[in-house]
C-alpha cells in the first residue's frame, strides 16, 4: 500500500515537472517581445540591454527553466505585468472565490446526482428513467457561458429578483452574497448534476446485471437492500472517478461562469491575463491550476484504493 | 488455373458481400431508436443549411445597416438586428459553418495525432512509450478548458488556429485509447503471421493494426465532436476564438449580452442553436456507439 503510494507520489511529481515545463515552453513561445510588452516598448537600447540581461533572456531556455522553476518552488512566480504586483497575491485572493463556488456546486450537484441516478437505473425504461435521462442528456449539452446569460435575462431583467452581477463574501453582506451565488451556482451545478446522474446511472445498470446481486436477489434479500447496500456500493466507483476529476479540474472550470457574472474569479483572472498577454500571470495561473488539478488526481487514486480493496490486492 | 482465380474471385464476392452486409446491420442498429433518427436528421439539416447558407440566408451577414441598429424581432428581421444592424439570423445561418468547420476539423486534427502518437506508444513500447505516456499524461492533467485559452495566447484565433488548438487540447484521449487497443492487438497471432512473412513496422501498423482499430477510433471521433463544437463556441464567447467580423455561434451570445433587454433573442437564438447541434451529435454518437458495440447489437 506504501509502495503504491510512493509510486502515484514519484509519478505526480514527474508529471508536475513535464507541466511546469510545458507551461514554461508555451510561453516562450509567445509572439510579441516580453520586454516590450512589459514596459510599453519606449525604452532606450541601453535600459533594454540591462532588461535583456535581468531577465535572463540571454540565456538559453533550459537554463532559464530552470531559473523560473527555483523561483517558483520558493513561491516567487514573479510580478505580473498588468496588476503590477506580484503573481503569488493576486492568485492567493482569487482562488478562495474560485474554490468557494465551485465547492458549493460540487457539494450541491453529488448528492443530487447521485439520487437522480439511482432512479432512473432502478426504474429503467419507466416514465421518470425517460424524463431524468433525457433531462442530463440535455443539461450535458448546454453551453454554460449561454445558460448564465439566460438565467441573467430571465431572473434579473425580467423578474428583477436577482442581482444581475457581482460578488461578495457571505461574511461582508450576508443576504446580498446569497443573492449574488444563486445564478452562478445553478449554472456551474447543472452540467456537474447531468453528468453525475449519467455515470450513476450507467455504473448502476452496469452492476445491477452482475451475478452477485442475483444471489443476493435469489437468497430472499429485500430489493431495496439490495440495490442501497450491495449494488450502490460498487455502482459508485466510477463515480468517485468522476467527482475526482470534477474536483481537479475545479478552478479553471468556471471560466464563463466568472465571465458571465462578472466574478473576480481564478478563470476571469486567466482570460485576463491571456488577452493583455501577460506572461508571468499566465505562467503562474496555468501552474497552479495543473498543480491543483494533479494533487486531486492523486488524492483520488489513494482514496480509490481504500474505497476498493479489490485493487489493493492485484 | 482458372479455377483458383473464381475461388478468388469468389471469396472477395463474400467478403464484399459480408461487409455489404455488416453495414445495413450497423445502419438498422444505429436507427432503430427514434431519438437517434431524429438526431441524424436535425444534423443533416444543419449540415444543410451550413452548405446552403448564401441561398437561405434573407440579408448579407457582414453588411452594416445604420438605420436598422438594435431592433427586436420583425417581418423583414426575424431574429433582429445587432449593433451594426446586421441581420442577427443570416449572422446565425453562416455561423454554422464555423462550428461545423472547427468542430470536424479539430476532431480529425487530434484524431490523426493521437492515433499516431498513440499506435507508436503501444506499438514500439520502453521509452518511446515511456515519453509518448508522460507528456500526455501532462497535458491530460491540464483542465480542457484551460489548456484551450492558453493555447489561443500562442496560436490565436481564426478557424483554422482553432481547429489546432482544440485538435491539441483533444488528442490525448486518442493516445490513450489507441496505445491500450495496439498492446492487445499486437500480441494477436495475425500480427505474428504478418511479422513472419517479413512485414515491416509501419506496414505492420498501418495495414493490420490500424484497421482493426477503427470501430474504437470512429466512436471516440462521433463522441468528440459535440464536446468540440462546444469548446469552440465558449472560446469564441470569449473573446479567444473567432474574431469579428466572422460570425460564429459563440461570439454571436457574447456580443448580445449588452442588448439583452432590447433584444434578447439576438444573444439566446444562437445558444439554442449551439444546443440543439450539440444534443444532436452526442445522441447520434451515443447511437454509433451502441450500434458498433456487439454486445448489445446481440452478436456475441
Amino acid at each position: 500500500m506504501l509502495r503504491y503510494i510512493l509510486q502515484r507520489l514519484g509519478q505526480t511529481l514527474l508529471v508536475l515537472l513535464i507541466v511546469s515545463f510545458l507551461t514554461y515552453l508555451l510561453v516562450d513561445f509567445l509572439p510579441g517581445d516580453p520586454i516590450a510588452a512589459m514596459t510599453g516598448g519606449e525604452i532606450s537600447g541601453e535600459t533594454y540591454e540591462r532588461l535583456y540581461r535581468e531577465m535572463n533572456m540571454d540565456k538559453p531556455v533550459l537554463i532559464r527553466y530552470f531559473l523560473w522553476l527555483k523561483d517558483a518552488l520558493t513561491g516567487n512566480l514573479g510580478m505580473s505585468q498588468s496588476y503590477h504586483r506580484r503573481v503569488v497575491d493576486i492568485i492567493g485572493e482569487r482562488v478562495p472565490v474560485t474554490l468557494y463556488l465551485s465547492l458549493l456546486a460540487f457539494v450541491i450537484s453529488v448528492p443530487l446526482g447521485i439520487i437522480f441516478g439511482i432512479i432512473s437505473a432502478v426504474r429503467r425504461g419507466s416514465a421518470a428513467d425517460t424524463a431524468v435521462t433525457l433531462t442530463a442528456n440535455i443539461c450535458c449539452c448546454l453551453p454554460q457561458f449561454w445558460l448564465g446569460i439566460l438565467f441573467m435575462y430571465i431572473f434579473a431583467m425580467k423578474l428583477g429578483w436577482l442581482p444581475s452581477s457581482g460578488f461578495v463574501w457571505p461574511h461582508e453582506d450576508f443576504v446580498m452574497s446569497i443573492r449574488q451565488t444563486i445564478m452562478p451556482l445553478l449554472c456551474l451545478a447543472i452540467g456537474g448534476i447531468a453528468s453525475i446522474t449519467r455515470q450513476t446511472r450507467s455504473s448502476m445498470l452496469e452492476v445491477i446485471r452482475q451475478d452477485y446481486i442475483r444471489t443476493a436477489r435469489s437468497k430472499g434479500l429485500k430489493s431495496k437492500k439490495v440495490i442501497y447496500v450491495h449494488a450502490l456500493k460498487n455502482a459508485l466507483l466510477p463515480v468517485i472517478t468522476l467527482m475526482g476529476l470534477r474536483l481537479g479540474g475545479m478552478i479553471g472550470g468556471s471560466v464563463f461562469v466568472e465571465n458571465v457574472f462578472v466574478i473576480p474569479g481564478m478563470g476571469s483572472l486567466l482570460v485576463n491575463a491571456i488577452t493583455s498577454v501577460d506572461i508571468p500571470l499566465i505562467q503562474g495561473c496555468v501552474l497552479l491550476i495543473a498543480v491543483f488539478s494533479c494533487v486531486v488526481n492523486l488524492i483520488t487514486d489513494i482514496v480509490y484504493v481504500y474505497v476498493d480493496p479489490r485493487i489493493k490486492v492485484s | 488455373m482458372s479455377q483458383a482465380n473464381v475461388t478468388a474471385d469468389q471469396a472477395n464476392a463474400l467478403i464484399k458481400a459480408n461487409k455489404a452486409k455488416k453495414r445495413r446491420q450497423f445502419f438498422k442498429a444505429l436507427f432503430s431508436r427514434k431519438i437517434v433518427l431524429v438526431s441524424a436528421c436535425i444534423v443533416m439539416l444543419i449540415i444543410l443549411v451550413a452548405v446552403f447558407a448564401y441561398q437561405i440566408m434573407p440579408f448579407d451577414p457582414n453588411k452594416p445597416a445604420v438605420r436598422e441598429r438594435n431592433q427586436g424581432p420583425s417581418a423583414t428581421h426575424l431574429l433582429g438586428t445587432d449593433e451594426y444592424g446586421r441581420d442577427v439570423l443570416s449572422r446565425i445561418i453562416i455561423g454554422s459553418r464555423v462550428s461545423l468547420i472547427v468542430g470536424v476539423l479539430a476532431v480529425i486534427i487530434a484524431c490523426i495525432i493521437g492515433t499516431t502518437l498513440g499506435m507508436l506508444a503501444g506499438f514500439f513500447g520502453g521509452f518511446i512509450d515511456d515519453l509518448i505516456s508522460r507528456v500526455a499524461e501532462a497535458i491530460r492533467v491540464i483542465p480542457q478548458v484551460v489548456l484551450a485559452i492558453a493555447l489561443c495566447a500562442v496560436f490565436g484565433g481564426g478557424i483554422v488556429n482553432m481547429s489546432l488548438i482544440l485538435g491539441i487540447s483533444n488528442m490525448t484521449v486518442y493516445i490513450r485509447m489507441m496505445r491500450s487497443q495496439v498492446m492487445s492487438i499486437k500480441e494477436r497471432d495475425y500480427i505474428m503471421a504478418g511479422r513472419l512473412q517479413g512485414n515491416s513496422n509501419g506496414r505492420l501498423m498501418l495495414r493490420h493494426i490500424l484497421p482493426n482499430s477503427v470501430s474504437p477510433i470512429i466512436v471516440t471521433m462521433t463522441q468528440q465532436i459535440g464536446g468540440t463544437i462546444l469548446a469552440e463556441a465558449g472560446l469564441s464567447f470569449l473573446g479567444l476564438g473567432i474574431s469579428t467580423p466572422t460570425a460564429s455561434w459563440g461570439t454571436l451570445v457574447s456580443g448580445g449580452r449588452a442588448y439583452l433587454l432590447t433584444n434578447p433573442v439576438y444573444s439566446i437564438a444562437p445558444g439554442v442553436c449551439i444546443a440543439l447541434l450539440v444534443i444532436c451529435l452526442n445522441s447520434l454518437g451515443d447511437g454509433v456507439r451502441d450500434a458498433l458495440d456487439p454486445r448489445l447489437r446481440g452478436e456475441l
